[in-house]
């Protein structure tokens, strides 16, 4: 049975006086200004002039390239690969982590709040660090080979487990977040009504999941499908995701009209895949009675349960602690035994100067743009929630949609874009440090509506209007009334916009200036360079970004709320 | 219009403004540091050395300070100039090569410029001679190099040419770079292209092929990881003992011991003289160059002596000017290369994308 699905607000709405509708989308309107004018600038404006300069030659279009792109036998290949691999990691990542989401959602035990933190670090790493972690790991000379001769590094199994790697946190904290505010009295009831186990299950809890089963899978499916470094790193020359073969055809072929028409079959998957998961956003927002998280996990009962915590955290401690223990045992494996040899070498820029300055500065410089880039994605990715905030129009969807769009652009195409698009006066910014910012925070500003929205619509509409009724404008209305209820998201939003600027790599690689790296930036010139010094110095910048991740998640578990969105 | 819109868009225009001005105030202060017109920027890629004392030399004949950018491999950096070529980040761009030179030239970044000194240079290293828009810096050859310790433990001669390469005996010896991502990578598959024709050289690599060729991203990675001749490699265990690389290979392995063998056949590493292509690398001033007077006594000074006999032990790079010397390490060490391929930079220009392609193709997939 299909029946129309009622939508409360847009009731709300309906009921508001004639007249305050025009006035209201003006408003929206002017919210959206700032965001709109950021994207249009920053993003759709760098990425189209790429674009057209691969195909537009002499003053005129050739779409012809494209077709002749399309039809290359090389094309298909890489959009086979970059397919299949995306969902078998898909697949993998949620037979890992549906179990993880169980148990953080209905269990209770100590040292979760840390688990949530230690399995969101990878999930912020920049993926040169970790595509190295499993290098040193499933590599050759790797953890494994010396133990017992096993190397991945060749095979696609080193990919396929580095996407889980990353991604195990989407699914825990999208799916577990939600299951945790399930009723499990109402799968309770159905097992007094006689309901099996499984059939209780599956007819109450998975229609209730799935919604959010689909976004997670949906999120780890665009992440894996535009996956980049560690594709790079892992991959070598016989692997390629589109986004990598985007990368090679800009930077090392510099075959730009190929790219342009890569980059613009990327971006029609992302728009699609995005369109998908707006919708599956939407439903899982609008049916569903949710109570506290608190009150639903309790400590495991018999051996059953138990069972499965064990087995959670064994792979946790598997595929994510043992990955990032022998990235910090390298970085103290130094010349002379083990010692903190590296992490005095990184106070020194060192005589072959690979980055110009002491690898201890890149810190500096990455923390510096690091809040910078923080504090432009919360400005405008706050304006674009707070203009979000009520759910009406195809237009508003449709926005909210776009403004994941680049998340799941290649990161190259923008970081070249830049490049190009942004050398004019008055909008001269190449030899700028705000450049980096600038791109960082296209990556941030995603996570904060994303964080943002949830807890903004889930503020009673009745206290703005009753703010309303008593005279207030709507800017007062935000200040006094739903200001004090999202400080405490906004404060979630910004310790991610940090996290991922932090590690943001693909764009800063081309705009960060020479001779003043960000940390990634650094730590990927290391390891391109020869000598156990530079790979241990790698090592041991990995290791200190890891240390100030962990750190800002763990106090993000701290403040963080039971609907902050989905991350 | 009411006060409230007026009021969120008022807002909204002044933080749109605030970003572009916080910009322009970050550049500002880059406007002060190259408008000086005493600071001449060279823009690069990360395998560019120079001591520090020869820049010294330069700021004191001229009165320049040289200011070096340096990013990426050779590849990387001479796209990403072509790619700024409208507002470009430096005066004058060191590291083109012969493989990428038409590449460059064909996309205009370079200004003609004849520097003084280029008499001195010999004449195969000279390129584009009737406008000179490229200066000849340096020239190497890549080349496969042996392992000499396995192939004595194995009582095996090591192999001199190409032919050789595909025998039974090499099976599953050689490492190789990617074609398309690395710059010996490219001059080695040219090598082979120059010696076996445009009908030959696909045979050749199918046979290569099957006989284990390892292809591997980059000169690093092949060099310091997988060869089992050199100092890092051993450390890591590599397990190859041919890879393609220099013939100032050996030499750079000598420097780096504790104790130096007393002539190049206890060397360490050995050079198959008949596996070898010839690079030169070239510099050029960039057109709508800020410093172009301080671009062209650079491009002037990398001509001079001081500069040319700085390069062997700097870069492991031989110089292009005929009177510069050689430093001992490399007359004693150095391998003589005397008929590498070549190609013709009109045949390299026409066909290099294609050949990339073929051989992607064939070796990768």
């Amino acid at each position: 049975m299909v029946l129309d699905r009622p939508e409360v607000t847009e009731g709300a709405e309906g009921a508001a006086p004639k007249g305050r509708g025009p006035r209201r989308t003006g408003v929206r309107l002017g919210l959206m200004a700032v965001p709109l004018a950021f994207f249009g600038l920053f993003f759709a404006y760098p990425v189209a002039a790429i674009v057209t300069r691969g195909l537009k030659t002499d003053g005129r279009w050739r779409f012809g390239r494209i077709g002749e792109v399309l039809t290359d036998p090389a094309t298909g290949h890489v959009l086979w690969f970059t397919t299949w691999q995306a969902a078998a990691s898909t697949a993998l990542t949620l037979l890992l982590a549906l179990p993880g989401a169980y148990v953080m959602a209905r269990f209770d035990f100590p040292g979760k709040g840390l688990l949530r933190a230690v399995v969101t670090v990878p999930f912020v790493l920049p993926t040169v660090v970790a595509g190295s972690a499993f290098l040193a790991l499933l590599g050759r000379r790797g953890l494994l080979d010396e133990l017992w001769g096993v190397r991945l590094d060749t095979s696609v199994w080193a990919i396929l487990l580095a996407h889980v790697f990353f991604n195990y946190a989407v699914v825990v904290r999208t799916v577990g977040g939600l299951w945790a505010q399930l009723d499990p009295r109402q799968e309770e009831a159905a097992r007094m009504l006689g309901a099996g186990r499984f059939a209780a299950w599956r007819r109450i809890t998975l229609p209730a999941l799935a919604p959010a089963v689909a976004a997670a899978a949906l999120m780890v499916f665009l992440f894996t499908f535009t996956s980049f470094g560690a594709v790079q790193i892992l991959g070598g020359p016989r692997y390629a995701t589109l986004e990598v073969e985007i990368y090679r055809q800009t930077a090392e072929m510099l075959d730009l009209p190929t790219a342009a028409v890569l980059t613009l079959v990327q971006f029609a998957a992302v728009a699609a895949l995005l369109l998908v998961h707006a919708w599956t956003v939407r439903r899982r927002e609008s049916t569903l009675r949710l109570v506290d998280a608190r009150r639903t996990a309790r400590r495991p009962r018999g051996a059953a349960q138990w069972g499965l915590l064990a087995a959670v955290l064994a792979s946790v401690a598997v595929l994510i602690l043992l990955p990032l223990a022998v990235l910090v045992l390298r970085s103290f494996d130094g010349p002379d035994g083990y010692g903190l040899a590296f992490y005095r070498a990184l106070a020194s820029a060192g005589d072959d100067g690979v980055l110009g300055v002491a690898p201890l500065e890149t810190i500096g410089n990455s923390l510096a743009y690091g809040l910078a880039a923080t504090a432009i994605a919360v400005v405008v990715g706050g304006l674009a929630a707070a203009a979000l905030t009520r759910r009406e129009g195809r237009l508003v969807r449709g926005f909210d949609a776009l403004l994941m769009l680049p998340l799941g652009t290649s990161a190259v195409t923008v970081g070249f874009g830049f490049l190009i698009a942004l050398d004019e006066p008055p909008l001269d910014l190449r030899t700028s440090w705000i450049l980096v910012p600038l791109a960082q925070a296209l990556v941030g500003v995603p996570f904060v509506v994303r964080t943002m929205l949830p807890v903004l619509r889930a503020v009673d509409p009745r206290l703005r209007e009753a703010a309303a009724v008593l005279g207030a404008s709507p800017l007062r209305v935000w200040r006094e009334v739903d200001l004090p209820m999202v400080g405490r998201a906004l404060a979630v939003a910004a310790g991610f916009a940090f996290a991922v600027s932090l590690g943001e790599f693909g764009a800063t690689v081309f705009i960060a200036r020479p001779d003043n790296p960000t940390l990634p930036v650094a730590v990927a010139r290391l390891l391109g360079r020869p000598g156990e010094l530079n790979y241990g110095q790698a090592m041991a910048l990995s290791t200190i970004l890891m240390l100030v991740c962990a750190a800002a998640l763990l106090v993000l578990e701290r403040v963080r709320t039971d609907r902050t969105g989905e991350f | 219009m009411n006060t409230t819109l007026r009021r969120a868009l008022g807002a909204a225009a002044v933080t749109a403004l605030a970003v572009p001005a916080l910009a322009a105030c970050g550049g500002s202060d880059e406007a002060k540091e190259t408008d000086g017109g005493k600071t001449v920027t060279l823009v690069s890629h990360e395998s560019f050395v120079v001591s520090p004392d020869v820049l010294k030399e330069f700021t004191a004949r001229t009165g320049y300070k040289v200011k070096t950018l340096k990013s990426g491999d050779a590849g990387r950096a001479v796209n990403q100039a072509i790619l700024s070529k409208s507002h470009p980040q430096g005066d004058v761009f060191f590291g083109v090569d012969n493989t990428l030179l038409s590449r460059a030239l064909d996309n205009g970044i370079f200004e003609s410029y004849e520097a003084k000194g280029l008499d001195g240079v010999a004449k195969e290293f000279r390129a584009d001679d009737a406008e000179h828009r490229v200066t000849p810096v340096d020239s190497g050859d890549i080349c496969v190099n042996y392992d000499r310790a396995y192939f004595t433990d194995h009582k095996l001669a090591p192999p001199k040419t190409f032919d050789d390469l595909v025998k039974p005996e090499y099976k599953g010896l050689l490492v190789t770079e990617n074609a398309a991502t690395s710059s010996p990578g490219l001059a080695f598959q040219f090598a082979t292209v120059a010696k076996y024709g445009d009908d030959g050289w696909q045979d050749y690599w199918k046979k290569l092929k099957d006989n284990g060729v390892e292809v591997v991203d980059g000169w690093e990675q092949a060099y310091n990881d997988r060869f089992s001749g050199s100092a890092a490699g051993r450390k890591a265990k590599g397990d190859r003992p041919l890879v393609v690389s220099y013939a100032s290979s050996p030499p750079a392995e000598v420097q780096g011991m504790k104790q130096q063998p007393k002539s190049a056949d206890e060397a360490p590493t050995g050079v198959a003289t008949g596996t070898c292509f010839r690079q030169t690398e070239y510099a050029g001033l960039l057109k709508g160059a800020k410093n172009a007077k301080g671009g062209k006594a650079l491009l002037d000074f990398l001509l001079s002596k001081r500069f040319q006999e700085d390069v062997p032990l700097s870069m492991y790079v031989k110089p292009v000017v005929k009177d510069a010397k050689l430093p001992e390490l490399f007359t004693k060490f150095g391998a003589t290369v005397d008929a590498p391929e070549t190609l013709a930079p009109e045949k390299i220009a026409k066909n290099r994308d294609q050949w990339v392609k073929a051989w992607s193709s064939i070796v990768l997939k």
